[in-house]
């Protein structure tokens, strides 16, 4: 039990520092209401740091529990930053004025602790050792998000959406729990390591097929992939761009590494030998996710081609890079002998990271700008219009937005080629070559939108009219900067990351060549696996 | 360590000219460039010529090491002599583009200096990522090149361009990755130890590229030639670049003419010739055929042109032609002329684009019928222009001539269907493939010299609001002379006199190249399921006992490559008669 609970020492800090955010930003004092993104960035750093020097989880994978953890709280960070003032904005202005507080008329405390749960849940996702505690951590995280998308921005179209949302997450919730429901049927338990280890005895059965099948296609709500990625282009479009930034990242996370965890149960190792060349996934999972992942990409780029809204564009890039993950997971983990590139888990979880960076960045610069609506008030920009010749105008945003939107696009030598590197290269090693292909045309496909971002961007000149403003929040454009220099730097000083992915990505359990969970994984740790060369491996295993 | 500083060198000005005033853009860009130009010729300086196939002036650093990914620099005397071009080409757009560019110089200038350091790092990449990584990244400075300082169509173009070869260059990827992967775990199929890790080193994927079974390289050969013959651009993939050529600044059509096209056949040389011989050998009629359609095609479609930029844009189409011929053929006089041909046609062609720039920024028009008789306003431009003229259509005595001959030469050469034929190589080419290859040089003849007639003998035509007399004083010209200033001759000066050097002297070249050609068709000829000269003399001893087609094949390469052993001997002597 104590052990448990060491493990969820991040999730612990960041709910703790929920519950004073909860308080905080109810102050009639302005000055400590504001410090409400502050403090949640700081619990979210140590929550990140804690994690990074924590233990290995429990599941499957012990590896992932800590990287999971860390990447979650350190690009929750970025997008705290990033969400600077969607909320009570006027009520602060009225204030300043010299009117009077009045905690019913503010926001803030739920707005920044509903993130915090949200993050939490994605969290406890990556703790999850069970079924039922999945589906708790799958909700936790969701829940939270359908109040954010209706509260941050004041438009009926922000509700539409938040009704939007929710009621498809019902939907989506309802099917994967039913597959648990299924899997729990067919295996006789909910804990993962018993589940795995009667799969691998016996085989997997029919039940627990369908359970696995409705399991991913629910999960497929979370991570906007087909045949559930309809409400995301209205929600992402209806919610304030801030909010839709954490949309992209935090549930997709989630959804991703839930499916990993499923995934895992059956095992990619499925009685095959060492040198495997195809996949290991049984047939019917691995044609499901083929066709989901096929789909995913095309729909996600063929549709975000003919938007006009930069944040639709965005929300159907999203999908096509979900769809680009989803052959890493077909691709399994390889052989851990051939090392990170073999390995399309290590290769998704790196994406993640990568994605979550360049979709702060390209957020961000869209967030960065405002323009005044007919009343006066605030309201987005939100058409290509309005990014015109915006490196002339706001370097900073400018070329955030076309750093980011060339790294989405795989450019190299940006962040997002080298991360989508790996899912090309594991891909090929898991034999899926006409996926690939098809990943290929995809990329080629999306060049068409990304372009367009960068060319409005950098080649146009301003629009005649009245120009957008800037969003008065420099947190907002610093997580943008943060997200630029990383997404150029890490490309070249990338390998610590890369590193912990590999080391993320090991399978325990169920499979027939278990690695053994390093005492302490994390970024400390994936060090020290290097420093073992790969003919040390099969010593480490013999001698756990 | 110079092949470092070439590429970091230009990119830390570019840099800087981002930083600085716009007034100061010039002056960093002529200073970067002429500074790599420097360091360029240093580095031709320590090369060992002695040695000219041993990749030399290597670097390496570690580049996230966990996917394998080294950055490693090394050059042959191929990929230096490449190089060098692009140096030589890099401070003269940034001449011509004084009086051209007005604003956004910074942009301009800048892009220009990345686009020349990604252009280096493709030719001294000794790691496919970092090949793949300069090769994708010379899209952005084109397409903003292109997109910003172009012509009426630009977007249209530049978005074509960068369209059409990033599509085409994800799926070379897909292949290389391929043969990484089969490096690293897929040798043991084929009784050879795995490396058991990835690397993207380009010379240990090239030997697991060749171990390869023929149909799998065939398929390899299909997913490479996607993104290297459309930055050709090879017939049927052809069509972004008559758009992007016309389009694009003048700058711009220079490195796009001079060196962008060249990434294609560089690729082809450095690559797809050496990975996949086995593929190579079987589909090289089809790649020569498809090549003598854009030689033909592209001449005859440049006979009808009037836009003076876009007759020498299809002329490129036609000019790259030869060179994938003398690549198809496989033999050393075929691969050496294509090279030699590459560097050439950089130098004539981007001539001819300056000299079309310039009268573009006098009278801007490029239109054949609002220009004509220009010798007796603009003599010495005219004389220039007939000059490298001749050069493009390939007058003896100059650059064109001696590698598109040995183009010819090698294709003629690659064929053994009429049996023993002088030097002969063996192959699938042959007297047919050269013949109608040959005519396309009539064609360029003749619509090079058309147009020579109309623009600069002839009547004198000029565009309306242009008067025939008193053209100094007019504005419309802006700081510019009549005839050309003394920076457009000293621009166009060195590619004259190389143009004329390489035309006379092109041994030293050709023999700097030859070994590293050899490696490449020993490796063929080695790794192709052919018999190299030594086996050969046993095979063709052999000869009435062997039935099956494919033997038959074998007896008669055999045949020729007896023979073969001399002709590199054989064609140097033919050209130092030449010399004389």
């Amino acid at each position: 039990m104590s052990e448990k609970l060491a493990l969820l020492v991040p999730e612990i800090i960041v709910f703790l520092t929920t519950c004073i955010v909860m308080v905080v930003g109810l102050s009639p004092n302005l000055a400590v209401r504001r410090s409400c993104g502050l403090l949640s960035a700081s619990g979210l750093f140590i929550a990140a740091i804690l994690a990074i020097n924590g233990p290995a989880g429990d599941g499957l994978l012990p590896g992932l529990t800590p990287y999971i953890k860390a990447v979650i709280a350190l690009i929750g960070v970025l997008l705290v930053m990033l969400v600077a003032g969607t909320v009570d904005r006027e009520e602060d202005a009225r204030v300043s004025r010299g009117g009077v507080f009045n905690a019913l008329r503010t926001n803030r405390a739920e707005f920044y602790s509903f993130i915090l749960f949200s993050l939490t849940g994605a969290m406890l996702c990556a703790s999850a050792s069970d079924l039922i505690w999945l589906f708790l951590a799958l909700e936790l995280t969701s829940l939270p998000t359908y109040v954010l998308v209706t509260m941050s921005t004041r438009g009926t179209r922000s509700q539409e959406a938040g009704v939007k949302y929710f009621f498809l997450g019902a939907l989506g919730a309802a099917v994967f729990l039913y597959g648990f429901a299924l899997i729990y049927g067919g295996t006789g338990s909910t804990k993962f390591v018993d589940i795995a280890s009667i799969i691998a005895q016996q085989g997997i059965n029919q039940i627990t097929l369908a359970g696995m099948i409705l399991a991913i296609i629910g999960v497929s709500f979370k991570i906007a992939a087909v045949p559930m990625h309809f409400y995301t282009a209205d929600v992402y479009q209806g919610a304030a761009s801030p909010v839709t930034a954490f949309l992209a990242f935090v549930p997709k996370t989630a959804g991703f590494v839930s499916l990993i965890l499923l995934l895992a149960l059956v095992g990619w190792d499925h009685g095959t030998d060492k040198v495997s060349v195809g996949h290991t996934l049984p047939s019917q999972l691995r044609l499901l996710l083929w066709v989901m992942a096929a789909l995913t990409m095309t729909i996600g780029n063929v549709l975000a081609v003919v938007q006009s809204s930069p944040k639709r564009v965005l929300a159907y890039s999203s999908i096509a890079h979900s769809g680009y993950m989803l052959v890493g997971l077909i691709a399994g983990p390889g052989d851990y002998g051939a090392g990170f590139a073999h390995n399309g888990i290590a290769a998704v979880l790196f994406y993640l990271a990568a994605y979550g960076l360049m979709n702060v960045g390209a957020f961000a610069a869209l967030a960065g700008l405002e323009r005044r609506g007919r009343d006066g008030r605030p309201v987005e920009i939100d058409s290509f219009d309005d990014l015109r010749g915006l490196c002339a105008g706001r370097p900073l945003l400018g070329w955030t937005l076309v750093v980011c939107s060339l790294s989405l696009l795989g450019l190299p030598p940006l962040l997002g080629f080298f991360s989508k590197l790996p899912l090309f290269t594991s891909g090929i090693a898991s034999g899926e070559i006409v996926l690939v292909i098809v990943m290929g045309i995809n990329s080629a496909i999306a060049a068409f939108y990304y372009l367009r971002f960068a060319a409005v961007a950098m080649l146009e000149d301003p629009s005649d009219g009245p120009k957008p403003l800037a969003a008065p929040f420099p947190a907002r454009a610093m997580s943008g900067l943060v997200a630029l220099v990383l997404v150029i730097s890490l490309s070249f000083f990338g390998d610590a990351l890369m590193k912990a992915s590999r080391n993320a990505a090991v399978v325990e359990g169920s499979g027939v060549r278990a690695v053994p969970a390093s005492p302490s994984p994390g970024h400390k740790a994936g060090d020290r696996h290097d420093a073992a060369s790969p003919a040390a491996a099969p010593a480490q295993r013999v001698g756990a | 360590m110079e092949l470092v500083l070439l590429i970091l060198v230009p990119l830390a000005f570019a840099i800087l000219i981002a930083l600085r005033p716009a007034q100061e853009a010039k002056f960093h860009a002529v200073i970067g460039t002429l500074l790599a130009a420097g360091i360029g010729v240093n580095a031709l300086g320590r090369f060992d010529w002695g040695t000219p196939a041993t990749m030399q002036l290597s670097a390496a650093w570690d580049w996230l090491p966990t996917l394998g990914l080294r950055l490693s620099v090394g050059v042959d005397s191929v990929s230096l002599m490449l190089i060098a071009l692009t140096l030589l080409l890099g401070p003269i757009c940034v001449f011509c583009s004084f009086t051209a560019i007005q604003e956004k110089e910074r942009t301009y200038y800048g892009w220009l200096l990345v686009l020349q350091a990604a252009m280096t790092g493709v030719f001294a990449s000794r790691d496919i990522v970092l090949f793949y990584t300069c090769f994708e990244f010379t899209l952005v400075p084109m397409y903003v090149l292109i997109s910003l300082f172009g012509s009426t169509n630009r977007k249209a173009a530049a978005t074509k361009f960068f369209l059409y070869t990033f599509t085409g260059s994800v799926i070379t990827l897909a292949g290389l990755v391929y043969i990484a992967w089969f490096n690293a775990t897929q040798l043991d199929s084929i009784g050879i130890q795995s490396a058991g890790r990835w690397t993207f080193d380009i010379a240990a994927l090239e030997a697991a590229a060749q171990a390869m079974p023929a149909n799998v390289q065939g398929w390899l050969l299909l997913a490479m030639m996607c993104g290297f013959a459309i930055k050709i651009p090879l017939f049927p993939v052809h069509t972004w670049l008559p758009l992007a050529h016309t389009e694009a600044p003048t700058a711009g059509s220079v490195v796009l003419a001079g060196v962008l096209l060249k990434l294609g056949t560089y690729g082809m040389f450095r690559f797809v010739l050496p990975f996949l011989p086995a593929a190579v050998l079987e589909y090289a009629p089809i790649i020569a055929t498809l090549s003598i359609i854009g030689i033909l095609y592209g001449g005859l479609i440049c006979w009808v042109q009037t836009d003076v930029k876009k007759l020498v844009a299809y002329s490129s189409v036609a000019h790259l032609g030869f060179c994938i011929l003398g690549l198809a053929a496989l033999n050393t006089v075929g691969i050496t002329g294509s090279i030699l041909y590459m560097i050439n046609h950089g130098l004539s062609t981007g001539a001819l684009f300056l000299l079309i720039g310039m009268v573009y920024e006098r009278y801007h028009t490029r239109s054949m019928k609002e220009l004509g008789g220009l010798a007796c306003k603009m003599p010495v431009w005219a004389t220039f222009m007939v000059f490298f003229t001749m050069a493009s259509v390939g007058l003896p005595g100059l650059n064109g001539f001696i590698s598109e001959f040995m183009c010819l030469m090698g294709a003629f050469q690659a064929g053994d269907k009429w049996g023993s034929l002088p030097g002969g190589t063996g192959g699938d080419l042959g007297f047919w493939y050269a013949l109608i290859a040959g005519l396309g040089m009539i064609i360029a003849a003749m619509y090079l010299l058309y147009m020579v007639g109309r623009v600069v003998w002839g009547p004198l035509v000029l565009p309306a609001g242009h008067d025939d007399h008193g053209h100094d004083g007019g504005g419309s010209h802006g700081p510019l002379p009549t005839d050309l200033c003394a920076r457009e001759i000293f621009v166009l000066l060195p590619l004259a006199v190389l143009c004329i050097a390489l035309g006379l002297f092109p041994k030293p070249v050709i023999k700097a190249l030859e070994p590293a050609v050899n490696n490449v068709v020993e490796t063929i000829n080695a790794t192709g399921k052919r018999p190299d000269a030594a086996s050969g003399v046993k095979a063709m001893n052999d000869l009435p006992g062997l039935p099956s087609s494919a033997d038959v094949r074998h007896v008669s390469d055999a045949d020729v490559s007896v023979a073969s052993s001399s002709p590199t001997v054989q064609w140097g002597g033919a050209l130092s008669g030449g010399d004389k």
